[in-house]
């Protein structure tokens, strides 16, 4: 592991941070290019072997994913410093941005903006869950799956964690493809 | 401006007062990152904030995750920074920051030294076939509840239709349906622009 490889990874993942409007997936295809094709971190069947994993596991997978391929680069060091770079700069954004918005607490137009902006939050939140099913391109037992999971969550109030579990377990006996 | 605002504004549930500490942000995002295995992030986000802790009211949470999204970065990263921000500034985001990644970024990083060490996992593939699934019927299901909700609201319906289709159906890029709707909603629901409204409940 060189200095200069802790450096690549810090520019590459700092600038995709903070290039990364609209949620981590719209510099995906830059951040391949970057650490396959220009850098020549990982291949590309290891590229999908990640993204797959950063994916799957809790938490939020841009920042796992920047993660998995520093340690690919660059070992532990490199997987901290390729998941600060890809985590902080849009944080410390982010964090400005709350306090500006919150010194207009009690500005009538901000209660405007949040009755604007709320339908279209629930609308895009829809649609990320069709877009979910849609990019897994699983078979009808695993939409059928989606289904019954949604009409359960939405009808009962039982804990999600116990239908999470369930189908994981699903899954695992291969109930599920 | 010395207008009071309106009133009726609309709010799922009352929101809880009272100080938060900084150990229940770190473990309230701790258990949304972890209870989102598989994906569906905002969905658990919306329950564990609104629903379970009442820091926030549904309104504020989802006016605060189109706040999320415009900015660059995660959504959810950026919703801990706003929700530990609000509530205790610096060391707030902080506490919230690392709840949400410090524990999955241990388990992803174990996984991946797994596979980079070639060993074989063919069960857990399994059952995050399921677990992705489940994970798509969470986010649905959050929005069939709140869809419920707007029933009664033929504006606010209209406008998360309008979203839904731009981005599921049409494929438009994120800023783009935000670039055309979120000026047309704000100025619909903007306090002096259509006085007839005053002290119903919004449309």
């Amino acid at each position: 592991m060189s200095g200069s490889t802790l450096l690549a990874l810090v520019a590459v993942f700092a600038s995709a941070s903070l290039m990364s409007f609209g949620g981590g997936n719209v510099v995906l295809p830059e951040l391949h290019r970057q650490s396959v094709s220009i850098h020549g971190w990982l291949t590309d069947q290891q590229f999908a072997a990640v993204y797959a994993i950063a994916q799957g596991a809790p938490g939020p997978s841009t920042g796992l994913l920047a993660g998995l391929i520093g340690l690919r680069a660059a070992g532990w060091i490199g997987a901290l410093a390729a998941a600060a770079a890809m985590l902080i700069p849009g944080a410390a954004l982010m964090f400005g941005a709350t306090l500006a918005w919150e010194r207009f607490r009690a500005a009538p137009w901000r209660t405007a903006v949040e009755q604007g902006l709320a339908p279209i939050s629930m609308g895009l939140l829809f649609a990320a869950g069709v877009i979910i099913v849609r990019a897994a391109d699983h078979g009808w037992s695993a939409v059928l799956l989606t289904a019954v999971t949604t009409v359960v969550l939405a009808a009962t109030r039982v804990n999600p964690l116990l239908v999470m579990a369930a189908a994981g377990l699903l899954g695992w006996l291969g109930l599920v493809r | 401006m010395s207008e009071p605002s309106p009133a009726g504004v609309a709010s799922s549930a009352p929101r809880r007062e009272g100080p938060v500490p900084l150990w229940a942000l770190l473990w309230a995002f701790l258990k949304i990152a972890m209870a989102s295995l598989g994906g569906g992030l905002s969905a658990w986000a919306l329950r564990v904030i609104v629903e379970e802790r009442r820091w926030l009211t549904e309104e504020e949470f989802l006016a605060a995750l189109t706040l999320c999204r415009i900015l660059p970065g995660p959504n959810q990263v950026n919703m801990a920074v706003y929700v530990g921000t609000r509530f205790r500034g610096l060391a707030g985001a902080a506490a919230a920051l690392a709840g949400l990644t410090l524990l999955p970024l241990a388990i992803a990083l174990g996984l991946g030294a797994l596979y980079f060490g070639h060993r074989r996992t063919p069960g857990l593939q399994a059952a995050m076939t399921g677990l992705v699934a489940a994970a798509a019927g969470m986010t649905l299901s959050v929005g069939v509840k709140l869809g419920l909700s707007y029933m009664r609201r033929p504006v606010a319906l209209a406008l998360a239709v309008a979203a839904f289709v731009g981005v599921a159906v049409l494929r438009w890029p994120l800023l783009l349906v935000l670039g055309v709707l979120a000026p047309i909603a704000i100025a619909w629901y903007w306090p002096r622009g259509h006085a007839e409204h005053a002290g119903k409940p919004p449309a």
